[in-house]
């Protein structure tokens, strides 16, 4: 813990040159093809690299009626933004990419923005997915960090597991994979303390196994604070109280946040 | 049943989403390092002509540009989104940000006549010079009927029944072919280019002409003076009650 008592912010250069170009994917594998391609063709451009699925596609174009560039639904949707200094270069390659992404068969589609407006446009169908997903019902959230290609198996574990329960749930994921980060949520008509006893600690649980972080960037705040021990061992959690106990003796700094409660 | 043949026209100029900056020399406006796109416009005009092809109605769509080497990037988006082949007139640079529409005009009417479409599809304006004129012109030229800012455009037995967004409202009109047909932006929403066709319009032909190839003369008959800022707006004025707002307003001559 400590205290903001300044800030300054170091403010780069704005890009000249920025690419969104959209795929989609019939496996969660092709996702992780298409994804590997674009850090090895055109990593040093690279600025973004998100992933929906179906769920979250279908979500966007229903309740905001945000379009989908694709006629067709894919099971998988994997977003790439490029920054850089030279339009040209930067078209180059990903130009090649793209060549490479069709000829290795990663993708079964894609989109290139040719504009502004549609780099926006496409950028808006992931960024505006949570909003969605409030009007679909109770959101159970959960901001995790797992091994590539275990990404979505969490996904697919969670809807197995819930499928006894009474309520219609819906279990979907997006996220940030250049950070290995999923938010997994798990939606039902209602909140219901039985569908959360289904999902918790299963959720962590199963994070663990895969030596994953509970928490990949939304942090621990309220929460999570008692799940801590699914991401480090009580060694570390005792060694963290000890340096805090240090600047808050008293403990009036984001009391209950971050730490187990005692 | 496919029968038809389109020619659409697109325009590279400063994408829409870019705050614009008046150049120091006051005469035009930045345009190095700036993002460039296709005119909004066009993407109307070139997506409705991809959808006459989809229902068949059409058989072949050119698609022609005039403009610097850049225009061609613009030229190779239309084919990706569906045009068959294109043609770059190409205007020297210095003097393709004085073309003006009046020669764009002649060199679509000497691309008609090498052509022979049935249908000609402009964007109604560009977003830069926002003149609304080349249609008109090219028409008047051809001396083909025309239908302008047009909503919605459908064909049957060698007619085209064209909707025109106008002032008052919308008028249904109907016209012969050949004809002219300027795209206003509720006549449908651009699809983007897909990855697979960006690849296959690589291959796709662009044709190469100048101006002088064409027998048109580009000089611009219109010379800009100057281009300057819009004036900064101006802070309101709070008033207390309404008996000092109808003062006010009389005081400045409003009422």
């Amino acid at each position: 813990g400590g205290v903001i008592t300044d800030v300054s912010l170091l403010l780069p250069q704005a890009p000249s040159s920025v690419n969104v170009a959209m795929f989609g994917c019939d496996t969660f594998e092709k996702v992780i093809r298409t994804f590997r391609l674009a850090r090895q063709s055109m990593g040093e451009i690279v600025s973004a690299c998100e992933f929906m699925d179906r769920t979250c596609m279908k979500a966007v174009n229903e309740q905001l009626s945000l379009s989908s560039p694709f006629p067709d639904p894919h099971p998988f949707y994997f977003i790439v933004e490029t920054s850089g200094s030279n339009q040209e270069h930067d078209m180059d390659k990903l130009e090649a990419y793209v060549g490479r992404v069709f000829e290795e068969g990663a993708a079964d589609d894609g989109v290139l923005a040719t504009s502004k407006d549609q780099a926006a446009r496409l950028m808006a169908l992931r960024e505006n997915i949570a909003p969605a997903l409030k009007q679909l019902g109770y959101n159970y959230k959960y901001d995790v960090s797992l091994p590539l290609g275990q990404m979505y198996s969490l996904v697919e574990k969670v809807a197995t597991r819930v499928r006894g329960s009474e309520d219609e749930c819906l279990s979907l994921g997006y996220g940030h994979l250049g950070d290995n980060n999923l938010h997994l949520n798990l939606v039902t008509p209602h909140y219901s303390t039985e569908v959360l006893g289904m999902i918790e600690p299963f959720i962590y649980e199963e994070v663990a196994k895969l030596r994953g972080s509970i928490s990949a960037e939304h942090g621990l705040g309220l929460k999570k604070a008692n799940y801590l021990k699914y991401s480090k061992d009580s060694e570390v959690i005792e060694m963290m109280r000890t340096l805090k106990e240090v600047f808050d003796p008293n403990h009036i700094m984001n009391p209950y946040k971050l730490l187990p409660w005692k | 049943m496919a029968s038809l043949r389109v020619l659409v026209g697109c325009k590279r100029v400063i994408d829409y989403a870019v705050k614009i900056r008046v150049r120091p020399d006051a005469l035009g406006v930045v345009t190095d390092g700036v993002k460039h796109s296709m005119n909004p416009f066009d993407e109307n005009a070139i997506e409705e002509a991809v959808r006459m092809k989809q229902k068949k109605i059409v058989k072949e769509i050119v698609v022609a540009s005039c403009g610097g080497t850049q225009s061609q990037e613009t030229i190779r988006t239309a084919l990706a989104m569906g045009a068959d082949r294109g043609i770059h007139v190409e205007i020297p640079k210095g003097t393709d940000e004085s073309l003006q529409p009046l020669a764009v005009a002649k060199i679509f009417a000497k691309l008609v006549e090498k052509e022979n479409p049935d249908i000609v599809i402009l964007g109604k304006q560009a977003i830069d010079d926002d003149s609304n004129q080349t249609t008109q012109l090219l028409a008047g030229i051809l001396e083909w009927p025309q239908g302008t800012m047009a909503s919605v455009v459908e064909h049957s037995e060698g007619k085209l029944k064209i909707t025109r967004e106008v002032d008052g409202g919308l008028e249904d009109i109907s016209v012969g072919l050949p004809a002219v047909i300027s795209a206003d932006l509720r006549l449908n929403e651009p699809r983007y280019a897909t990855l697979p066709n960006i690849m296959k319009a690589k291959k796709k032909k662009i044709e190469k002409m100048s101006p002088e190839d064409l027998g048109v003369d580009v000089t611009p008959r219109l010379k800009v003076l100057k281009v300057v800022d819009p004036p900064v707006r101006e802070a309101g004025d709070k008033v207390p009650d309404v008996s000092t707002l109808m003062d006010k307003l009389k005081e400045k001559g409003h009422i």
